[in-house]
């Protein structure tokens, strides 16, 4: 019992983690219906922001908490500079563009990060500080959830909160759904569409930035090609939960990563990602619009 | 002092070979009722999208009053968002309202471009985001009211009444407060019931001193609304005066009905 609930526990950390990626891809698909491919390595960026800041802090003696804070804006602050700065470069100059040209230049946007970051900092893996300790209030389970599986699920768990508040009740919400569903309807009752899409753009990407601190603490390390493989997990997750849906993308990260995690803890690691992409091949069998995506009807 | 509120001069609209709008000249007096007829491919909401920024006019000039200011402000280049800003705001021929929010946010919607909270704001929830959400409610809450839907409020837009989107598009444009409230076919589809109770709806916004600019096929509807009346075929305008004036024009006559063959 205690193993299943052990993996139960880390399937909902490995899920929400992905999640905080796949808002990104789904507010951006839902926004202007492109898949951003970039999207991995803005959470990449987000994690080596978070760890320059981060080991720069520690040297210094900072406080933990301190750190952790200072090093979760920066990395938010700082990636979200590149989705606007991304989505201004390489998608606002084919917004008109045929659907293929805007992926292209995702793909391609997506390839220059991740070797710029080769550059940057080496393929090598870096050691990762540890930013989260292990509380003594876990002492009596910390044999099934780790310290960090708390905080990451409490940190997202309160940070999708936010964003649902966001969307839902803000102005800047509204306008995220109006401009959603019509674009121009949107920009003629007076929505500045750009201003929106960039808003989207910085919201995932602050987002993702989060989930890369709080993977690569837990992990413990990171490289230049953490993005790519977490970019693939959490689309897939947003695909699987009805890309373009909030909700969906949610609960298609948990579905996902409850998946791996039981398909590790019984089966086999090594079939890790075998379970997550037949799950993805099955869904979109007998249910291709995802879990709570709703089929798109054309008028003719 | 400058009465008028919408000057158009020879504006022009080319799609490829095809002259939609050929040098039309319009304009809209303070407080009037405006109506743009003609048969169907005038190029009546190509004039509407002409003057909002969705198309971009081939040649001429459209002016809008600014308020507080007597000189007019040109449109040209301008992006619908920025149009819409300026004083425009319109409704659709087919019904476009956001279909999955609720008819409060709909019109709540209207009000962006009038209020400027952001993200930040929204999430720490200081003094003035509160007070302009506030605002929000309560100028939305009105404008409901005026329109006759404030038993929808918390409905989907797309499950009310025909008559009503109709209406609750009318709300959402007037909630930009624009200067010149411009309606495309407001009463297509509608059954006599609910155009009179649109007649009702427009004359009442009108007594309280909103200009208004609109597209309609229903003549008796136009008659009875229009202080003036434009008439457009194949682009051009081939008459403008009052209802009684254009009833009885000979050009008007002849794009309606065709001319006489004995004659």
């Amino acid at each position: 019992m205690d193993y299943f609930i052990e993996l139960l526990f880390s399937g909902l950390t490995r899920g929400s983690i992905y999640a905080l990626i796949a808002l990104g891809y789904t507010m951006v698909y839902g926004i202007i219906g492109l898949i951003n491919f970039a999207h991995g390595e803005i959470y990449m960026i987000g994690a080596f922001t978070a760890f320059i800041v981060a080991t720069v802090l520690s040297i210094y003696g900072f406080p933990l908490l301190a750190i952790i804070v200072i090093a979760g804006v920066a990395a938010a602050v700082w990636s979200s500079a590149y989705g606007y700065t991304i989505e201004k470069i390489a998608y606002k100059p084919l917004r008109h563009a045929p659907r293929l040209s805007p992926l292209i230049s995702a793909i391609g946007m997506s390839i220059f990060l991740q070797n710029y970051v080769l550059l940057a900092q080496t393929s090598d893996f870096l050691p990762f500080p540890e930013l989260i300790p292990d509380f003594e209030f876990m002492e009596p389970v910390a044999h099934i959830v780790g310290s960090s599986d708390l905080v990451i699920l409490i940190t997202t768990t309160v940070v999708m909160l936010i964003l649902t508040y966001i969307i839902k009740f803000t102005r800047v919400g509204k306008a995220m759904r109006a401009t959603a569903q019509d674009r121009t309807m949107a920009m003629l009752v007076g929505i500045n569409v750009n201003q929106i899409i960039s808003a989207t753009f910085i919201i995932g990407s602050a987002l993702a930035a989060i989930g890369g601190l709080l993977i690569a603490s837990h992990i413990g390390q990171i490289n230049f090609y953490i993005g790519f493989i977490a970019g693939i997990k959490a689309f897939t997750a947003a695909v699987l939960g009805g890309i373009g849906s909030i909700p969906g993308a949610v609960l298609g990260s948990l579905v996902l990563g409850l998946t791996e995690s039981f398909a590790t803890g019984y089966v086999s690691s090594d079939y890790e990602d075998v379970f997550a992409f037949s799950l993805l091949v099955l869904i979109l069998i007998f249910k291709p619009s995802g879990l709570l995506g709703k089929a798109e009807t054309k008028k003719v | 002092m400058d009465n008028q509120i919408l000057k158009v001069n020879g504006l022009t609209m080319d799609f490829g070979g095809i002259r939609a709008l050929n040098s039309l000249d319009l304009d809209v007096n303070r407080g009037e009722i405006v109506a743009l007829i003609g048969p169907n491919g005038a190029g009546k909401t190509t004039f509407f999208n002409c003057i909002t920024g969705i198309y971009a006019p081939t040649e001429g000039e459209v002016y809008l009053a600014s308020p507080g200011s007597d000189t007019k402000v040109s449109l040209k280049g301008l992006k619908p968002n920025q149009v819409t800003e300026k004083g425009l705001a319109r409704t659709f021929q087919n019904i476009r309202l956001f279909a999955k929010m609720t008819v409060l946010e709909n019109v709540m919607i209207g009000r962006h471009c009038r209020t400027k909270a952001t993200v930040l704001g929204a999430v720490f929830r200081n003094r003035t985001t509160r007070d302009e959400e506030q605002s929000i409610l309560e100028t939305s809450y009105d404008i409901l009211e005026k329109v006759g839907l404030e038993q929808y409020v918390n409905e989907f837009a797309n499950n009310l009444p025909y008559g009503a989107q109709r209406r609750l598009e009318v709300a959402r444009a007037l909630a930009t407060e624009p200067l010149l409230l411009l309606l495309d076919e407001p009463a297509a589809g509608m059954n006599p019931q609910e155009t009179i109770e649109l007649e009702k709806l427009i004359k009442e916004i009108s007594s309280e001193g909103q200009s208004i600019l609109l597209i309609e096929h229903d003549m008796t509807l136009v008659m009875s609304l229009s202080d003036r009346i434009f008439v457009m075929d194949y682009g051009k305008k081939i008459a403008e005066g009052t209802p009684v004036e254009i009833r009885e024009n000979p050009a008007v006559i002849k794009a309606y009905l065709g001319e006489d063959v004995d004659a």
